[in-house]
């Protein structure tokens, strides 16, 4: 069986860290650890948009994975994008290893709002759960509180839960049952 | 209705690769193209609803394969990418039909908002669409009742015609339903979502079928107090239905010739010209040829509106239609009156069937409304019917009635009719003049 490596890019706190990991090991059901690898994601960084590219920094996560059947999502404190979007929250290999969300936009400051730690832990928890999803090759859910709903202005985060509907929990269990089968013995 | 499918066209290969990635997240059928040659490729390959085209690329540019694409595909929904907020660029591509156009690198809220706007139409178009074929469907359902081979061969004629804009003339005797197939025509063509207007030429004096059809302006002539469009105006883009054309006068018959050879006309007492693009459908009970040949009905109108015929049968060659109309009628007016009258007896049905309806489904529906006025639950007696068996029976036959006693005067008449010109004659008769010479000669007719 896989893991889940959680890798953060900057320094959390002991009670926020152990709050990830505990949604994380809940919702997802993997097993999933937080960890202190080298990564230096300067190789993603664009100076005109100053902004790092997520799709780069995901294979360079994705480099840094041994085993096939685990999983790596880093938690950054700078703002991501894709070459055609203005910003992303975050991004995942579709299917595949790694995935990694921005707290860039998650803290109310960045709107010009006083900040509110607990609910940038929140949304971070969510936005992790989200991506992770996707590596397990899930889409976007219809369902607006589902975890799985797209999110594209950072209030979208607030209104849904930090769980999977149903059908979602019904795929994500049948794509780790068959992650389960093809890992090799051992 | 299955996943949207989403075509980016883009020459930068990251553009493509995050877009893809981005909508395959959303669930959507993505494709990609790295220029207007591999998009029309795809295009010809499979359905796309979406295409996301970027308006600068090296060689064929978007603008030029916007407009290709239309050809091939006219319902899909373009959005064009454009790294420069050029007004121009954008105007123009919506000119040519895009339904939007979003400006390089996109906010994700803003490309998410215009995808879900674009499925939103898409799904409303395929919803329109699925509503008016129904519609169509219910409609011609509810009118045009009828299994026998005839009627189902005049509904392959209207199915055949609808498709054109040709001028369609429908021949039959009165009753048999000619403005429904009239209806119908219009119904099935593609100008269906514009009004069909009719007219009954022979109700109306020819003074005021001139204004009925051509409109007057105010003061055109006592009474006309204000300006008003004539039948040809309001039927622009659909269709006008002229029932009784045979009825015309010759004055009417000229301004209708030249009103259709030109498509326009200038309405009564103005000089203003009004263009129409009208599908014209006439119908007729009186035999046009026979006008022709006496001189009533113009000739070149006979040929200009003479394009396609659709030939109704009167209701005593179809009887096996009379229970499925008589049906239909009780079911229409038991609602209307609110009645409950579910049967014909089998005395009454067979009167039904043994009568002549020289009046055809007009008479048989006014019979099957009066049968249920006086009729009782639960089923339609002989009584109840305006005729009665006695009115069945046949005049006594004469030896004159034969086929080909009422061939050799039809053909005597034709001739006479038009002076013994043989090539029109056998125009009229539908036959060609080697089989109107070996008529002549059987049956001994001369001049």
């Amino acid at each position: 069986m896989g893991q889940i490596h959680i890798l953060p890019l900057l320094e959390i706190k002991a009670e926020t860290r152990a709050q990830l990991l505990e949604a994380i090991e809940q919702q997802v059901q993997w097993p999933a650890a937080i960890e202190a690898l080298e990564f230096d994601p300067r190789f993603a960084y664009d100076q005109i948009r100053g902004q790092y590219h997520s799709s780069q920094i995901l294979l360079g996560l994705h480099s840094k994975l041994n085993r096939p059947q685990d999983k790596i999502i880093a938690i950054v404190p700078f703002d991501l994008y894709i070459p055609i979007l203005t910003y992303v929250f975050g991004e995942a290999q579709l299917d595949g290893p790694a995935a990694v969300v921005s707290l860039f936009r998650l803290r109310p400051e960045f709107y010009g709002l006083p900040p509110v730690p607990a609910r940038v832990v929140e949304r971070l928890i969510k936005e992790s759960i989200h991506e992770l999803g996707h590596t397990f090759g899930l889409r976007h859910c219809p369902q607006p509180e589902c975890v799985l709903h797209a999110s594209t202005y950072v209030e979208e985060i607030d209104l849904k839960s930090h769980t999977f509907c149903p059908d979602c929990s019904a795929l994500l269990q049948a794509a780790q049952a068959k992650r389960r089968t093809a890992a090799p013995a051992g | 209705m299955s996943a949207i499918s989403i075509l980016i066209v883009d020459d930068e290969e990251s553009v493509r690769h995050s877009l893809f990635n981005w909508f395959r997240e959303d669930g959507y059928e993505v494709g990609i193209a790295k220029d207007a040659y591999e998009a029309l490729a795809a295009l010809e390959r499979s359905h796309w609803d979406i295409m996301l085209l970027d308006i600068r690329m090296p060689g064929m540019d978007g603008m030029e394969l916007q407009r290709r694409m239309r050809e091939v595909n006219k319902e899909i929904i373009i959005i064009i990418m454009t790294a420069y907020a050029s007004v121009d660029t954008a105007v123009s591509s919506l000119k040519e039909g895009a339904y939007d156009y979003i400006v390089k690198p996109f906010n994700p809220d803003d490309l998410s908002h215009m995808i879900r706007n674009a499925a939103e139409q898409l799904n409303l178009r395929h919803e329109n669409i699925e509503l008016k074929q129904s519609l169509q469907q219910v409609a011609l359902s509810d009118e045009i009742i009828g299994e026998s081979p005839q009627i189902r061969r005049v509904m392959e004629l209207v199915q055949t015609v609808a498709q054109s804009d040709s001028t369609v003339v429908i021949r039959g005797e009165s009753g048999t339903g000619k403005e429904l197939i009239a209806r119908a025509i219009h119904t099935h063509s593609e100008r269906r979502y514009h009004p069909i207007i009719a007219v009954n030429c022979g109700a109306l004096a020819e003074s005021l079928l001139e204004s009925e059809l051509f409109g007057h302006e105010k003061g055109a002539f006592t009474g006309a107090q204000m300006r008003r469009k004539g039948k040809f105006e309001m039927a622009d883009k659909g269709t006008l239905f002229l029932d009784e054309i045979g009825n015309i006068s010759q004055k009417m018959q000229m301004e209708l010739l030249r009103v259709l050879e030109s498509r326009q006309f200038t309405r009564v007492g103005g000089n203003q010209t009004i263009h129409v693009d009208i599908r014209l459908i006439c119908a007729t009970n009186k035999n046009l040829e026979m006008a022709v040949a006496d001189g009533s009905f113009r000739e070149d109108l006979y040929y200009r509106i003479n394009v396609f015929t659709i030939g109704l049968p009167p209701l005593r060659e179809r009887k096996s239609d009379i229970p499925l109309l008589a049906y239909h009628f009780i079911n229409k007016y038991n609602q209307s009156m609110n009645k409950s009258i579910k049967d014909i007896s089998p005395q009454a049905m067979d009167l039904l069937i043994r009568h002549q309806w020289p009046g055809n489904v007009r008479e048989l529906e006014n019979a099957i409304e009066r049968a249920m006025v006086v009729g009782k639950p639960p089923a339609i007696q002989p009584h109840d019917l305006p005729f009665q068996l006695a009115e069945e029976v046949p005049e006594r036959l004469e030896s004159s009635d034969s086929l080909a006693e009422m061939e050799k005067h039809h053909i005597a008449l034709i001739l006479r009719k038009a002076n013994w010109n043989i090539s029109r004659s056998a125009r009229i008769l539908g036959i060609d003049r080697v089989t109107l010479y070996n008529k002549i000669k059987k049956y001994q007719l001369k001049e």
